[in-house]
């Protein structure tokens, strides 16, 4: 019985000395795999317009009905992206969405990007429907706008037929 | 707490229940789903939730202090999660862990309740399909942060001075 004993305890003796498995968290973040789906980012180009065209293809593929986009015809001499709409409404349920990326799949542009965040908890439901605030990003990414993609666009002209 | 009527001895009272009550926030297990898997490594060795003074999960209501509410919530379980949170004793708090406990999440169906806030006082959600054990580790702290402001009412009754 006491040799039983003497190997548990050499054991629990071993361990103390092992280094230790925990994360110390706040401090200290465990490093996300590159392919980690958190919050979602509306990226712009190098020159600053949005990438998003508010084509609405993330709407339709989202499994949980999380994204809402409202697309509005850009202003030529002020375009807010460089295709003809951009998404004057673009809204995600961060509470519904369960961070599968078919949007960011479904994304033409590449547009739609899923970060790296996942302190996301809040107080209300209400803040957490992130808005165009929180999503588009502040900063342009390195990504050009390809020319050969988007025609030149100035107004549209079927408009004068009526 | 309803002793804050701004009086120097008691808001100073108020502040120490305050401080007792966020810095041992023990959980009671309501696993209902996948996310209850995320909800274990919580008290495992790598994310270690006694850091923060949760120190063990309770699997009794009578000895616990916050509901994580891990999973989808059906219909059917409505009134044993209202009785469970009835037995456990004030102050109390609530986590909304993951999509489905939070708004229902892909489950947009007859079966499952859209949210547990329609039937308790939710007080910190977790966006996420799991959300990370770091995820709710940060939606604790958060919780600890409206404890310590006495914004989290603990499920105790609106007593109005």
């Amino acid at each position: 019985m006491i040799r039983g004993i003497a190997k548990g305890m050499g054991t629990t003796l071993r361990m103390l000395f092992r280094q230790k498995s925990t994360i110390e968290y706040p401090d200290k973040k465990k490093a996300r795999s590159a392919r980690f789906r958190g919050r979602h980012e509306l990226r712009r180009y190098d020159n600053g317009l949005e990438m998003c065209i508010g084509c609405e293809l993330c709407q339709v593929s989202c499994p949980a009905a999380a994204i809402t986009v409202m697309a509005a015809e850009n202003d030529p001499q002020n375009p807010h992206s460089p295709g003809e709409r951009y998404a004057y409404v673009y809204e995600i349920d961060m509470l519904r969405c369960i961070f599968c990326g078919l949007c960011e799949e479904a994304c033409p542009t590449e547009a739609l990007h899923l970060t790296q965040e996942y302190e996301l908890a809040d107080y209300t439901r209400e803040a957490l429907i992130y808005g165009r605030d929180r999503l588009v990003n502040k900063e342009p990414s390195h990504f050009r706008v390809p020319e050969n993609v988007y025609p030149k666009y100035d107004g549209r002209k079927a408009v004068d037929v009526l | 707490m309803e002793m804050t009527n701004g009086q120097f001895f008691v808001t100073t009272i108020d502040k120490f229940v305050r401080w007792a009550q966020k810095s041992s926030i023990w959980p009671l297990t309501f696993g209902l789903a996948c996310c209850a898997i995320e909800m274990m490594n919580l008290v495992g060795p790598r994310y270690d939730a006694a850091r923060f003074g949760s120190e063990v999960m309770r699997a009794s209501p009578r000895q616990a202090d916050l509901m994580i509410v891990s999973g989808r919530l059906s219909l059917k379980m409505v009134p044993v999660i209202q009785q469970v949170y009835q037995q456990m004793p004030e102050p109390k708090w609530v986590i909304a862990m993951g999509a489905c406990a939070s708004s229902g999440g892909i489950f947009d169906n007859y079966a499952i309740v859209q949210g547990v806030d329609r039937v308790l006082p939710v007080d910190v959600y977790v966006p996420g399909c799991p959300p990370t054990p770091d995820a709710v580790l940060h939606a604790i702290m958060k919780l600890k942060e409206s404890i310590a402001q006495g914004r989290a009412k603990g499920g105790v009754m609106a007593r109005e001075a």
